[in-house]
Parts: C-alpha cells; structure tokens; sequence
C-alpha cells in the first residue's frame, strides 16, 4: 500500500441521508463484524448443540467443558501476549510436563505441604521463563528457536525428574486446582445458592463496568454505541451467563479452575489494555523499531514476557497434573498447539501487534468446543486433530481476507 | 497512428467513500517524457495503478487506449505484455539474490530441459547493465550496492522487458543529486531510443529538466497538462494548491534565548564495521528559540549523528559530551534521552516512527504513556482527549484519532509523528528530512509547526537535504560532509553556493 493516495476512509464516514434505523443498523452490523469470534463460539456451541441433541449444554458437560480446557485457556493467555509481540513459543506443553513433575516431587515425594509446593513449582515456570527470556531478549535469539530448543530441553528434563515412572496420589488440596467444586458452603441443595449468588455478582459487577465505562467515554465526547444496542447486548450477555451460572449450579457448583481462570481474565485483560507494560507489548508488536525510538525497553519487556509465559505454563502443568492426579512423561503433550491455535482463531495476527486476552480466551473455548462436541459424537481423535487444523486455517484465512476487504496491509 | 502513445479517457475510480480520481483524461506522447505532479493524494498513484493493472479493468471506468486499441488489463503481467512496466518508489527487489537474478525474476531465461541457463542470464544482464550505465558485476548481491544503482537494476529490469512506456513513480526521492542527475540523463538517453516514459514526481526543478509536458492532477482531478516551454514553478505549484503560493515559508521572526544544548565531541563508528568513523568528533549547540539546520548530502552522517545522539541507536564505540543548560547530561538509552528533554522524528517515518497497524490515539500517547497513568493503569479516555486536543491543533486530516496510521497520508502521518514527541514534552527536538515525501501545502503546515516550536522556547534541530527548506526556516546552518562539520553559517550569511561547497568538501588525508 502506498502512501501516497488517500485511501478508503475508515469508520466516520457517515452519509448525513441516512435515516437513523440505517446507521443503526450499520452500527450492530460493524459491531458484529468486529465480534466475529464471538459470533463464530455462538455458532459451534449451537451446531453441536443440535448435533448432539443438547447434550453439549447439560449442565455436567458445561462444568466438564470447562475443566477439561482450563490448562489450555491458561496457556493461551500467556500465548496471546508472547505473538502480540510478534513472538511464539513452543514449550510451553514440556515446561507443563517438567512443572508437573516438578510438583510430583515436592508434593508427593517430599511429602511438603501443598501450598508450598505450588509455590514452589510456579517459581520453577518464573526460572524456565528467565532462561529462555535471557535468550530471546539480551542474545537476540528467535524466540521460536529458544523455545523449539526449550521444548526438547524441558520434555528431557521432566523425564529426569520423573526417572521413568509416574507420580500420582497428590494430596486433596493440591487436586482441587483440577477438579475441585467450591460448593454447597450454604448446605446442601438442589441449586448451589453460592454459584448462583457468584453469578449474579458477576452479573452486576459487569454491567456497573459496562455503564461506567459509557459514561466515561461519553465525558470525553467519543462517540458511543446506541443506547438500544447497548442494552440488547447487556440482555444478551445477562442471559447467557444467567444460563451458565445456573448450570453450574445445578451440577456441583464453581470449579475451582473456573476460578483461578477468571481472576487470570481479569487481570490480565487489564494489564494488557489499561497499564504500561501492555501497550508496550502491542507498540513492540506493531513497529519494533519505533517502539524502541519511542523509548520503550524492547528488551525488558520481552524478558518479562516469558517470564510471565513460564509461570503461567508452570500452573497450566499445576491444573492438568492436579486433575489427572499424576504427572507423568507425556503430560503437556501438543499443548503449544492448541494453545497457539487458540490465540490466531482469537484474532491474534501472525505478524504481532494484534490480539487480545478475551479473543484468546474465546479461541481456546471454540477448540473445547469441537473436542468435547466431536467426543460426544464419538468421532475419533483422527478427525478430530483433522478438522481442528481445517478450523485454524480457515480462522486465519477469514482474518487475512477481512483484512485485505477492508484495505489494511 | 495517431502520435499518442497513450490516451486515457475519463477514468474514474472510487474507493468506499472516497472518489479517488474522477473522469481524469492524459495523453502522452509517442517518446516524450510526461511528467505527472500533484500533492500526495492527489491521485497520482491511483491513476498509474490503473494504468499498469493493479487496479484491474472493471473496478474504475473510462478507457485506457495504448497503441490505438483499447486495452483491459486485469493484472500487472497484461500490462507488462503490452510493454508497460511500472517501478514503484519502494523498490521491488530481493536483496539477497544477485544483480542479474533479480533483473530476470519470473522471467528467467531457460535453457534445455526448462532449467535456468545462468552464461544466458548473466551475459544478457551485462549488456542491459551497460544500457542503463551501471558498471556492476551481473552477480553482485543487490544489497551490496546503494540505492542509486538499485534503481538503475530496476530499470534494466524494465528494459529485460522490452518496455515501450517506462513509468517511474518519483524516481529520485532516495537518491542523492549525483545518482538522481545520472538517473534523470538515463531517461533522457532512454527517450533517444524511443522509450516513452512517465515520470511522477514532486520535484520541479528535475521535472523542468527532463519532461516535455506536465500533468498536473489536484483531488483527483487533471487540471492541465502544460507544454515543456510554459513550464514554471509557479505554475506548477499554484495548479497543485490551487492557489497562488505567496510564500512558501512562513515568517519566522527569531526570538533566540540561552543555549540549551551543547554537543561536543561526538564521534561514532559503523555499528558492525567498528573501524569505520561515521560521526567524526562534531560540535554544535543549539538555543533556546532557535531553529538550527543540518545541511549534508546522503551518506554524511547526518542521521547517524541524529540517532547515537539519540540514547546511542545507531553505532558503535561512540564517544563525546552531551551539556544541556551547560549541565553535562547522558543519553545512553533512549529513555534516558527523552527524561533529559530530547525527541528525534526519524526520516523513516514507516520503519522507524510509526505502529502502522495501530491508531492516531495510541501513536501520539507512545513516547510519553506514564503522562496518562492515573493509579497505575493508562487513562484511555484522557488519552482520547490528547489525542483529539491534537488533532485540532496539528491539523491532521482524520476523522477521529480511532484511524489506523497506517491509512493516513505521509503529511499526516508526519504530524502525527511530530505530535506524539511534542506530547512527551522535550526541549530539544531533532526532525530529520521532517517534510520528506510530502506534498507542498504540508510542508508549509510542518515549517509553521517548527516555528511554533521555536517560539515556544524550544531548540530545534532540522536535517535536510533541500537547501531551499533549510534557508527557508533555519536561523543557522552547519554543513556536514564525510561525518565532520565543515561550516557554521548564520542565515544571514549562508547562501546555497557557500552550502554545497562545504557540504562536498572532502577530509585531508
């Protein structure tokens, strides 16, 4: 693209003509363009939802869905971050399975106390991040050769510790990072009152951020969407978590990964749109070279990248070894792929600079869609790798085709 | 046969929202040069992606008449056929394969059993090298040799395709004036052989130099196509502005303070040759209030002086003392450079200044993001408001701050630049090329933004390669040839011959 002609203006451009329904319209259609992942989620959750005569929604296969893709939806935060700086890292399922095994030792065979050893074992993820981070940003490596080294080192390492046989019997309190249910506090009932009280907090707590936000921004005099959309979309987004808190309930209440997922989602949503260090990951991922003439520390920055990346693999071999109650050699096994897979079908672009926590989060919970919906159809896990690679491909095709129809580079 | 080689009859071509160029008529001449000037945005490019089939036969209307047929192109290779052959101002080259590869790229020449006969491709790539005048062995790896003699590959390339209408969208804008004076007689020789070419280019003093008739094209729009003999700036640029242009600078009366910065010895070495001086121990200062140039021709050091300066990011082995307000200050880092009041607009603005993929809002907030920190996470609609408070005063041509950089032009996208380092509040700011590939009534916004800055107080540093620009706004100019300063000259005293003479002047050895 050159410089040189005025391109197509983007958004702003509003024929005055235009009766209000029509740019209201337009108004939900751009909207709704710009969820694209989202409406795609809606979309496979409603085939198998049909294909599967609605066993995919019954509350025990939702509690299930979530516990079974917690490890990757973990992973894929990290991994967001780590391509939006125009990185990628592929050891992420061997550092999994070298924390797991990790964790077999300090918990099981030193017999320490659970705390300590989850502590323990996130601080070995901080130190795998160091290693690699050391290499990528002060040595200048590609990280994809650090972490393609770091996938062999650390699947090699997990073995050593592992001395070629399995850990399991974890003490209850560390199992509960994978299936625990925080449940029946209030006694016993048919609706756990405390996962529907959580629900509605949420609930609440959302659309006081919501209407916040709006204020906000109207303050400032940006322009915000209209008011009925808004709503529709707040009634939309009540509904479906009213839908979701009410299964949990109805099965055995709030797994625990649930939890430690969604204090991640908040935390790092912020972090990544609303405090320094995120920005700079995007500027990195945009233009490296300005970020660094702009006086952002390009280095720094991707140093604490996989640092981060290194814990958050760490606990993402904490859940997964906590939930089988084992670590074993092939723990963690193709989870870089998945975990990548979910960052590009959450809109990440290639190249970096582009990508977000929650599309992430919704990228990895179309993969768990398909393996769990697939799995109830007893299709096999052949097809199943099969049609998850025909999803990534074609996500990303989707994403290169939007963006050459709209112009950008 | 009429004597046009090229008619193009009302092509219109719109964009969603946009009329890029509307019913837009040019004729060329069977073997004249034809130049096209306009403002960026004009339509310029537009026009000659139609042309050349980048734009593809059924997304604009009108008809392109080349050699009496009308023709249709629907892709670049249709409009190479015919003997059409567009070098585009980025150059398409791939650095690591070899003159003569590069020449004969997807269309290379075979010997038996369809494998690549490389005696063929070299010879034949010598003798289109000797065509253009490029004295450069056919196997040389392209990144070994400068740009000038890049362009001259391209054209050998466009020659490698038996070209009959050369199209050559701005030319000089990389080279330097040697390069550009032997590209500018290359095309002159070209047109003895019969090639007709289009030269796009927003420089007039070459434009009168080679063209036989100009087009000049306004808001998409062919306003009219000038005969070589009635060819005068003025007309030109009232054509291109659509109005008289009084003054191409604006007033600037010179309120000059204290000094507040002061370079001394500043040397640096080549950052992978470290024997190779680049910076060879400069001194200069700057005051407050003042607007001071750096004249130099390409390759004296001027941005490599501009960027160790700049928190060390260019070089290596650099070495002198940094004062500001006489208070010795370290620049080490580029974080340090800018805490200690200083900002750089770099030349590139696509490499090295701009997240293209991001928008006016978060380009403008990058160099200064802890400003907007309000209990440690970044206020956006704070940022919101900057951003727009900017848009006002810099005049960038936006809809909202929410546009992609990306998508503006390279005028805005300078302001856009310049606002994000007078956001992070320096006292010092250094623009390199700062009006570089941008249209004139632009460059007349940037030199008000410099005078502003200058009577705000501020110390300026403007490095350019066009003399009139550097007289034009300068309150002092140093020359600098070979990486050394070779003149210290007050406005009042420097004149172009006195610049050139010491910007060529060669070191004692």
């Amino acid at each position: 693209m050159s410089d040189q002609e005025t391109t197509p203006a983007t958004g702003g451009v509003v024929n005055p003509r235009e009766n209000k329904t029509a740019s209201w319209l337009s108004h939900v259609l751009a909207d709704l363009g710009k969820n694209g992942i989202f409406i795609a989620l809606v979309l496979v959750v409603v085939l198998f939802t049909f294909l599967t005569d609605g066993i995919l929604l019954r509350p025990q296969n939702i509690s299930n869905l979530i516990v079974q893709n917690g490890y990757i939806l973990v992973l894929a935060i990290g991994m967001v971050m780590v391509i939006v700086a125009g990185h990628i890292d592929l050891s992420v399922g061997s550092v999994a399975a070298f924390v797991g095994a990790c964790s077999g030792v300090f918990a099981v065979q030193w017999g320490l106390p659970w705390w300590l050893a989850i502590i323990m074992s996130l601080g070995i993820g901080a130190l795998v991040g160091v290693w690699q981070g050391f290499w990528i940003a002060y040595v200048g490596i590609p990280a994809f050769i650090v972490t393609l080294a770091g996938m062999l080192i650390f699947r090699g390492l997990a073995l050593v510790v592992l001395g070629n046989s399995n850990i399991g019997s974890f003490p209850a309190e560390y199992r509960a990072l994978g299936n625990g249910f925080l449940t029946d506090v209030f006694g016993e009932f048919d609706l756990d009152p405390l996962t529907l009280g959580v629900g509605v907090i949420a609930v609440i707590a959302l659309i006081v951020q919501q209407v916040r936000t709006r204020l906000g921004r109207a303050k400032y005099g940006q322009e915000v969407e209209p008011l009925v959309w808004f709503v529709a979309k707040l009634v939309l987004i009540t509904a479906a978590l009213g839908f979701f808190a009410y299964a949990l309930a109805s099965y055995k209440g709030i797994p625990v990964t649930l939890i430690v997922l969604a204090v991640l989602v908040l935390i790092y949503g912020v972090v990544m749109n609303r405090t320094v260090f995120g920005r700079h990951i995007y500027a990195i991922g945009g233009n490296r070279h300005a970020a660094e003439l702009s006086g952002i520390k390009n280095r720094k920055v991707d140093f604490y990248l996989f640092v981060n990346m290194g814990i958050l693999a760490a606990l993402a071999g904490l859940i997964f070894t906590a939930r089988l109650n084992l670590a074993g050699p092939k723990a963690g096994d193709g989870f870089e792929l998945e975990a990548i897979s979910a960052a590009f079908i959450g809109g990440a672009a290639v190249q970096g600079g582009i990508g977000t926590v929650g599309g992430a989060i919704i990228g990895g919970l179309i993969i768990g869609v398909l393996n769990n919906g697939m799995s109830i159809l007893g299709i096999g896990i052949e097809w199943q790798q099969a049609v998850k690679g025909l999803v990534l491909l074609l996500a990303v095709a989707f994403d290169v085709y939007n963006k050459r129809r709209s112009g950008g580079r | 046969m009429t004597t046009n080689i090229l008619e193009m009859r009302g092509i219109t071509k719109t964009f969603p929202g946009v009329k890029a160029l509307s019913a837009v008529t040019l004729d060329v001449g069977r073997g004249e040069v034809h130049a096209i000037c306009g403002e960026n945005g004009a339509g310029k490019s537009t026009l000659m992606k139609v042309l050349s089939g980048v734009y593809p036969h059924g997304t604009y209307t009108g008809d392109i008449v080349f050699e009496d047929e009308i023709v249709e192109f629907k892709s670049i290779s249709d409009s190479e056929a015919k003997g059409i052959v567009i070098i585009h101002q980025e150059l398409a080259l791939s650095p690591y394969l070899s003159i003569a590869e590069n020449i004969f790229l997807n269309n290379e020449q075979r010997g038996a059993l369809g494998l690549i006969d490389w005696n063929e491709t070299n010879s034949e790539a010598a003798k289109l090298l000797a065509r253009v005048g490029l004295k450069e062995n056919p196997t040389t790896r392209i990144m070994d040799i400068g740009v000038g003699k890049q362009q001259l590959v391209e054209i050998a390339k466009a020659l490698s395709k038996r070209v009959k209408l050369l199209i050559l969208d701005e030319p000089t804008a990389a080279l330097n004036d040697d390069d550009s004076d032997h590209l500018l007689d290359l095309i002159l020789h070209l047109k003895g052989q019969g090639i007709t070419s289009i030269i796009i280019s927003h420089k007039l003093n070459e434009i009168k130099k080679v063209s036989d008739s100009v087009t000049v094209i306004r808001d998409g729009r062919a306003i009219e196509t000038i005969a070589k003999d009635d060819v005068t700036e003025e007309r030109i640029i009232k054509d291109m502005v659509g109005r008289d242009l009084e003054h191409r600078y604006p007033d600037h009366t010179p309120d000059i303070g204290a000094e507040i910065l002061r370079v001394e010895d500043w040397t640096a070495f080549h950052p992978q040759d470290t024997t190779r001086m680049m910076v060879d121990h400069v001194n200069l200062n700057v005051r407050a209030g003042e607007i001071v140039g750096i004249a130099g021709l390409m390759g004296a050091g001027r941005t490599e002086f501009a960027m160790s300066l700049f928190g060390r990011s260019y070089g290596s082995r650099i070495s002198g003392k940094v004062f500001k307000h006489g208070v010795e200050i370290r620049t080490r880092t580029v974080t340090e450079a800018i805490d200690n009041g200083l900002a750089y607009a770099t030349e590139d603005r696509k490499t090295f200044g701009l997240n293209l993929i991001e928008d006016i809002k978060r380009n403008i907030s990058m160099a200064a993001l802890h400003r907007l920190v309000r209990n440690g996470l970044v206020n956006d609609n704070e940022e919101y408001q900057v951003a727009n408070e900017y848009r006002a005063s810099m005049n960038i041509k936006a809809p909202n701050v929410l546009v992609k950089t990306g998508k503006l032009s390279g005028g805005n996208q300078q302001k856009v630049v310049l606002s994000k380092w007078i956001y992070s509040n320096p006292d010092v700011l250094i623009l390199d090329e700062p009006t570089r590939g941008i249209d004139v009534g632009a460059k007349y916004e940037i030199y008000t933004i410099i005078n502003k800055l200058a009577a705000a107080g501020k110390g300026v540093i403007v490095i350019s390669s066009e003399l009139p620009e550097l007289l034009g706004i300068c309150d002092r100019i140093y020359t600098l040839a070979e990486g050394a300063i070779t003149g210290e000259f007050p406005i009042e005293s420097a004149t172009p011959e006195t610049l050139i003479k010491h910007m060529t002047m060669e070191k004692a050895r």
